[in-house]
């Protein structure tokens, strides 16, 4: 399978500091990889170079065959790369039907502001946000939020989504529905590759896990043998957390923030 | 929920309900009254249109621009010299227009990376570099003596209305491009830069073209204004061609009529010149203490301007209660 993304020996250094170094992966069409690692790891700054928030000091970023290690973020929207922010960006004095409209005109390649509400309107139902369709995106509640966000990224008819923590602040009821909602995204056809520190979002979601710490990506592959790699645990998980993972079939830990309970 | 819509979104072509009236008043004033009063009308769309270009770049984008005299004072020096190497007239406002555009663009290019204080600092600052420029130049702006133009034939009377169709014109342009960039996908992504200029980038909207264009828009027809006025004055010097007060002035129309509604700074310009004519003329020694008085009235009372959107929520919200009251 052709890779959609790949990045290839990306770094960045902000002074001396090595953000992200020599990280290379790939995405194919249709997985969800999840983007693991304790704070301060480098993951953000990783979507930044990748989405071009930020240009990589080194390496490439490659996205449907094309070189794109510079490009502008309003680039890498129109071209299908698009992305959450982890503190979520809505355009907070116009209206949720607006904040999603502008997705769809610029992003999506809408041709006219009255298809771009229309599709706006499509997406709002699939977050389940229609009734607040005329309220200002400034009124909404956090979990809201997050759902604008995705419903504006969504408008933009991206083929790689990559979801900063969309999960962060939210309650365990309202992550059982944002699970729900990425499951069906990704039925949708998207591409997704999602931040996360929470185990059972990663656990529940994700074909393939990528592990970055201190910059560096030390593991990648799928999730129970990562979860199992020594370096992961030393890095990020905890032995706790190893020890847990071990008895595969105790019970689950009651706790929903990693290290927490496993999957199914 | 259609009028949950419509009480956040802003009043959309309600400005022409009281714009076409006022368009038609101005239009027949140089017919039924004299000369003053036509001159009077021509400030009003004077003022109106460039308070309308000001609206685009501080109103629509969110970039307090302070530029406007600069591009006024360009057009004035490019429309004077233009004309008195022999150009026709209109010909001339029309070349004005247009080297006040590209210098808009380059402009633009430069100082649109800075934000807020910054940008508004940088762009003041243009004015004062221009009028430095225009001062010094003399071999081609005629320095501190300033420039003179030929007198348009047939009499003040005539001149004086041939001077205030220009403006109404350049007044009725402006509002048509306010209009129509309020409707179009460029307004749109000028307002998404307005509210989170990261998150325009990131759905897509080419911020720093948008931004240019915004900015070239706001010069363009403050070039024409310069162009016209200065035929109009016959003369023009470096200080009142550059003038800072002017620079100060536009944005305050806009702001009193309300920065980012579509005609709001047709209203401001007009309140403006009526208040600055009745009431400033008579206090010579105190007009600009009078001008930072209407400035603090606007941040404490009418943030949003006449036209604001939190003007109408409080209205319509009034008018609701009450018929809330009598159903």
């Amino acid at each position: 399978m052709s890779a959609l993304l790949r990045v290839d020996g990306v770094s960045r250094y902000f002074g001396g500091v090595a953000a992200v170094s020599k990280v290379s992966f790939e995405l194919t069409p249709g997985e969800i990889v999840g983007l693991i690692g304790p704070n301060g790891a480098g993951k953000t700054t990783l979507v930044n170079l990748v989405t071009g928030v930020l240009r990589p000091s080194a390496g490439r970023v490659w996205f449907e065959g094309a070189d794109v290690t510079a490009q502008r973020p309003w680039q890498a929207s129109r071209r299908g790369l698009a992305r959450t922010f982890q503190i979520v960006q809505p355009f907070p004095q116009m209206t949720v039907l607006e904040n999603v409209a502008a997705g769809a005109l610029f992003g999506g390649g809408a041709a006219s502001r009255a298809e771009a509400e229309d599709i706006a309107m499509e997406f709002l139902e699939f977050v389940g946000l229609t009734p607040l369709a005329g309220r200002s995106a400034m009124s909404l509640t956090l979990p809201s939020r997050k759902r604008l966000e995705l419903a504006k990224s969504l408008a933009m008819r991206p083929k790689v989504l990559l979801l900063d923590e969309v999960n962060a602040g939210l309650n365990s009821a309202e992550i059982g529905a944002a699970i729900e909602l990425i499951r069906q995204i990704a039925a949708r056809g998207v591409t997704i590759m999602l931040i996360e520190h929470l185990m059972k979002v990663v656990f529940s979601l994700c074909d393939r896990l990528l592990v970055l710490h201190h910059g560096e990506l030390i593991a990648q592959g799928d999730p129970r043998s990562v979860a199992a790699d020594p370096a992961v645990v030393k890095a990020y998980l905890g032995s706790k957390y190893a020890a847990q993972e071990q008895q595969a079939s105790a019970a689950p830990a009651g706790t929903a923030q990693a290290p927490g309970e496993q999957h199914e | 929920m259609k009028s949950s819509v419509s009480t956040i979104q802003r009043p959309r072509g309600q400005g022409l309900v009281w714009f076409v009236p006022l368009a038609v008043a101005l239009a027949l004033v140089p017919i039924f009254f004299n000369n003053y009063y036509a001159q009077q009308a021509t400030f009003v769309c004077m003022y109106a249109a460039l308070a309308l270009s000001w609206n685009v770049i501080g109103g629509f984008t969110g970039y307090p621009s302070f530029s406007t005299a600069a591009f006024v004072g360009l057009g004035a020096y490019a429309g004077a010299i233009l004309q008195n190497a022999g150009m026709p007239m209109v010909l001339a406002w029309v070349a004005a227009t247009a080297v006040t555009a590209l210098f808009a663009a380059v402009l633009g290019y430069a100082i649109l990376r800075m934000k807020g204080h910054y940008f508004a600092i940088g762009s003041i600052a243009i004015v004062e570099s221009m009028r430095l420029l225009a001062s010094s130049w003399s071999s081609l702006t005629g320095g501190g003596e300033g420039l003179n133009l030929p007198i348009y034939p047939g009499g003040p009377d005539h001149a004086g209305r041939v001077f205030f169709y220009a403006m109404f014109v350049v007044m009725i342009v402006a509002a048509v491009m306010s209009i129509w960039l309020d409707r179009s996908r460029l307004g749109f992504g000028l307002r998404c830069v307005q509210q989170n200029e990261d998150a325009a980038d990131m759905v897509g909207v080419n911020v720093n073209a948008s931004k240019i264009s915004a900015f070239v828009l706001s010069a363009l027809f403050c070039g024409t204004t310069g162009a016209i006025s200065a035929s109009w004055v016959s003369y023009i010097s470096p200080p009142d061609a550059f003038s800072i007060l002017m620079t100060l002035k536009v944005p305050v129309m806009a702001l009193l009529g309300g920065a980012g509604t579509v005609l709001g700074p047709v209203l401001g310009a007009l309140v403006f010149v009526l208040v600055e004519q009745t009431l400033m003329s008579r206090f010579l020694d105190y007009s600009q203490a009078m001008l930072g008085l209407i400035i603090v009235f606007l941040i404490f009372f009418l943030p949003g301007g006449l036209l604001g959107a939190g003007v109408f929520a409080r209205i319509s919200a009034r008018i609701a209660r009450l018929r809330g009251v009598q159903a």
